[in-house]
Order: C-alpha cells, then structure tokens, then sequence
C-alpha cells in the first residue's frame, strides 16, 4: 500500500514536470505552470520521505533548513544582471547532490554493484563531477574571478581529449571490475579536472552554449542516478533536463554558426583562433556623432529599432533604454527590440533585462520576425552588441564569422552605434558596419549615453 | 539486460522525447526562465538525497547525504522562486491591453 502510493505520488510529480514545462509556452501560461513544478516536487518529496527505508529525521530536516535558507535569500536579492551567473553556479548544485549520491550508492555496495547498476553509477559520477567544476569555472568568468578571456596552451585539446578518453576508458573498466575502488575514486577527479580545463578555453561571447550544455550534462547526472537508483522520477526529470540542455545547445551553436559536433568536442577555442583571421580596417574612417544630433534623429524617427547586446548588460543600462523609448513614444514613434539568440552570456539573457526594465515583451522581437522590418527603420540603435549586426557574417567568406545568422541592422535607413571605444568585439574581429556611411557612433558607456539622449529628447 | 533496465530505457528514451517536443514549443523570449525551472525540476536529485540522509547507513552515507539534501534544496527552493519572480517581469503592452 506504502508502495503504491510512493510511486502514485512519484508518476503525479512526473506528470506535473512536464506540464509545468508545457506552460512555458507562452508568458501568460508560465508562472501556473511553475506552480504545478512547485506542487509536483513537494509531492515527489513528501512519497520519498515515506520510504521505509528512511528511519532518522534530524540531518534531512537540517539539510532541508540549510538549502533552504541559501537558495531562498540568493533567489530574493539576486540583481537580473547577476542571472548568469546564478544559473551557471545552480547546475553546479544540482550536479553535486547528484554526484554525491552516487559516491554514496559505490561507497556502500562498491564490488556488490551489478554491471548495468555500475555503468548508472559510473555515468552519474563522471557527468556530475565535471558538471560541477565545469559550472564553477563558468560562474568564476561571469562573476570576473576569472579572466574572462579565454586561456589556451599549446595541444589543448588533444590533452583533454586524451584525459576524457582515459576517464571514459576508467569507467568501462569499472563496469567489468567494480571492485576497484581506486579507480572509482580516480574518476571522479579526473571529472573534477575535465570540467575545468573545459571551461578554460571559452570566451564570454562563447558562454551561452556552455551553460545550455552544462544545463543538459547536470539533467543527464540526474537521469543517471535514476537508473542507478531504480527511480523513475528522477529519470524523467533528468532527461526533461537534459533534453532542454541539448535543445539549448542546439539552438545555441546553431546561432552561431558552430557545427554541434564542434560543440560536443569543445572545440570552443575558436574565438582566440579567429582574432588573428578577419578584415582589417585599414584606411577606413568612422563618423562620430554627437548626443544633440542622435537625439535629433530618435527624435524625428517614426520607427526605431534597438538591438541590445552584451555592452547593455555591462553597463546595466536596460532601465535607461525605457526611458529613451519613452521619448520617442510620446513623440508618436514606435519601438521595437531585436534580439539575437546569442546577445548576452546566456539564451534569453537580453529579454530577462529588458523585461525588468518594464518593456512589454510584444515589443522584443526574435531574430526571423524582426531581420524584415529594419528596411522600414528609421534608426537601428544598437547598444553593446557587435558581432550580431556584423554583415561580413552575411557577405565576406573569409570572416570567421561568415554565415552566421545576424540582424540586419544595416539596411535601416539611419544607424546610431552606442560604444565604449573602437576595441572589436569578443570575436577579435572588425565590424563593417561601423565604417557604413549610414553608420554614427556615439562614444562612451552606454547608461551615461543614453541618460544624456533622454535628457537632451526632453528639453527638444 | 535485466526487464527492469529495459523499462528505465524506455522511460528515459520516452521522456527524453516528450521534453523536447515539450521544449522545443517554448519561445526564445522565455529561455532563461526555461533554464531556471530546468534547473529547479533537476534538483530532484533530493529525492535520492533523502534516503542517503536519513536511512541509517552509517555515518559517511549521512554526511554525503546532508550535502546533497542542502544542494539540492538550494536548487529547488532557489530555482522555482527565482523563475517564478523572473516571469512577473514579463507583462505586454499596458496599450494593448485597453
């Protein structure tokens, strides 16, 4: 009877999981849908704490508490701007308790393991351990503990390719010979050193593709001590996890124009290799503008489209950009948000900001749905971003960026750029649009560019 | 292969295939909640966590399982709050909606 009803409740949570998925089709639909995950963990939680096998209290109540009292502060008062970050450092979480529970289940049966039951084990270990590390070398870039740029030494990726292939090689091992507990222990922190010399090589604008594919190895750690653990919740957690990781990552490299496999390998180095390839500018001149003037033209606009991009972020500019919309609204024109799949340091960094700054999300348009309606733009304002208004993605082949999808923020009739200085961008490399007769800069940080814009909108 | 590893194939192969019809409906607009709740979802992890915990299998199984009760704990807790005060954000046009 206990039986039954701790797997009812596990099949309910189950089908709460993917409803609450299911709701995040559509903005009005997500936040009952995540009320239905809610539902369904405390459920899940409530079957697992009747367990017979579950005889003492004290330390789960003081785990529960502790979790608790971490993660319910750090989801108040975490800034929007620090989200990358807190996703990157939560799959660290998610694949320490699962890795953790596997060392649990090798400690306790270790050469009792049956094959099958080891190879969960094994898989659970490897994928949790570097998804641990992995995820703390991608918070220490975006939090800046780390130099964000990325590190290379000489035959990098055959040496982790070699240490992957070793650990991979231990793990087989394992599943013929469990009894090794040496090599189970060797494992796991051949994980640990996977994880961080994967993440060394990637750059910032590299980083939403890793942390959608962490996302997907920290579902795939879970699915895995489902198997080991014989819990089916677990295993469709986990592979609702990993599925939206590997969708994510799809999306993700596809976006920038990277093959999944050279993804999987990571292969990521490809920015530093890029600096050295690509156009120079030589010979070309810039036109600056001045704040007066650039207000003038948003002033006059009747459609204006902004394309926000890391530099927004940094410079935490979201709010500032309302209030330049504003303006322009109440002079009877009309703004629209162009949103490049990879802008920012994860998917939907862009959108997550704009929307705290109050912008409806009518207005943030994905790449395919916005590209035809620059023709009819007055001004593209581009804010921080480079390499996704870059048109040699679209027309030089010898661009390492060449075919990448980008917006086409040159074929508006007027472009404003918003820039610190004229350093390229991540990829190392020049941006034609910058030298477009069409094209203006506007120098300086782009929160103080652009209270000044509103500033001088008001007093025209 | 056991039957009971068989069926855990299929329950993960099937489930695999339901997130990603189910995934692949949600809009770029929402990625970020997408991974959060993700995220959230994966600290089902407690459930095994639990039993490491609070079975009495001596004092190591305790210890591992208190750390991974409070890491996934973070994660749930954290994660379903944290997605749930990111899509209040989302509204759409006040004008629209006159």
């Amino acid at each position: 009877m206990k039986d039954w009803f701790i797997q009812a409740s596990y099949l309910t949570a189950s089908v709460l999981f993917i409803l609450s998925l299911r709701g995040l089709s559509s903005p009005d639909t997500a936040r009952r849908g995540m009320n239905l995950g809610a539902i369904g963990m405390l459920i899940a939680v409530v079957g697992t704490l009747l367990q017979h096998e579950i005889v003492r209290f004290e330390w789960i109540l003081a785990g529960l508490v502790l979790g608790s009292a971490i993660g319910a502060p750090m989801a108040i008062f975490m800034p929007m701007t620090a989200m990358p970050q807190r996703i990157a450092i939560s799959h660290a979480f998610g694949a320490l308790a699962a890795t953790l529970v596997g060392i649990d289940k090798y400690y306790r049966h270790g050469a009792e393991l049956g094959s099958a039951t080891m190879a969960a084990v094994g898989f659970e270990v490897m994928f949790g351990s570097l998804t641990i590390t992995g995820s703390f070398m991608a918070f220490a870039k975006l939090q800046e503990l780390v130099r964000g740029a990325p590190i290379t030494y000489p035959l990098q990726n055959a040496s982790n390719l070699a240490l992957f292939a070793s650990t991979f090689g231990i793990l087989l091992y394992l599943i013929f010979d469990p009894g090794n507990a040496h090599l189970f222990y060797a494992m796991a922190c051949f994980g640990l050193a996977i994880g961080v010399l994967m993440v060394l090589p990637i750059g910032g604008a590299d980083m939403p593709v890793v942390v959608s594919l962490l996302n997907s190895y920290a579902g795939l750690a879970s699915a895995a001590t489902g198997f080991a653990l014989s819990n089916n919740v677990l295993l469709i957690a986990g592979a609702l996890d990993g599925a939206s990781g590997f969708l994510l990552s799809i999306l993700m490299s596809r976006a920038m124009n990277r093959s999944f496999r050279n993804v999987l390998f990571g292969a990521f180095g490809g920015g530093a290799e890029a600096a050295v390839a690509g156009k120079t500018a030589s010979g070309l001149a810039v036109r600056s503008t001045t704040v007066e003037d650039a207000a003038i033209q948003l002033a006059y606009a009747r459609l204006v489209i902004v394309v926000p991009g890391y530099g927004m972020a940094v410079a935490q500019a979201q709010h500032q950009v309302r209030e330049l919309a504003e303006q322009v609204e109440v002079r009877g024109g009309e703004v629209k948000y162009a949103i490049h799949p990879v802008a920012g340091r994860m998917p939907g960094h862009m959108n997550v900001l704009l929307a705290e700054a109050n912008i409806p999300y009518d207005k943030l348009l994905d790449m395919d749905e916005i590209n035809p309606q620059f023709a009819n733009a007055d001004v593209a304002l581009v804010i921080g971003a480079n390499d996704v208004v870059n048109p040699a993605a679209r027309n030089d082949k010898s661009s390492p960026i060449y075919g990448m999808p980008i917006l086409n923020a040159d074929y508006a009739k007027q472009v404003i750029v918003l820039k610190r200085s004229m350093n390229p961008g991540f990829a190392g490399i020049e941006n034609e649009l910058f030298y477009n007769p069409k094209t203006a800069l506007l120098f300086g940080d782009a929160k103080a560019s652009l209270t000044k814009l509103v500033a001088e909108m008001k007093n025209a | 292969m056991t039957p009971t590893v068989l069926m855990q194939v299929y329950v993960f192969i099937l489930a695999g295939f339901v997130g990603y019809q189910v995934i692949s409906r949600v809009p770029p607009l929402l990625h970020t909640p997408l991974m959060s709740a993700t995220n959230a979802i994966s600290g089902i992890s407690l459930v095994g966590s639990l039993v490491a915990a609070g079975a009495n299998y001596g004092p190591v199984s305790t210890a591992l399982g208190f750390v991974a009760v409070t890491a996934a704990t973070i994660n749930v807790v954290g994660g379903f709050m944290i997605t749930d005060r990111m899509l209040k954000m989302f509204r759409q046009d006040r004008k629209a909606k006159k």
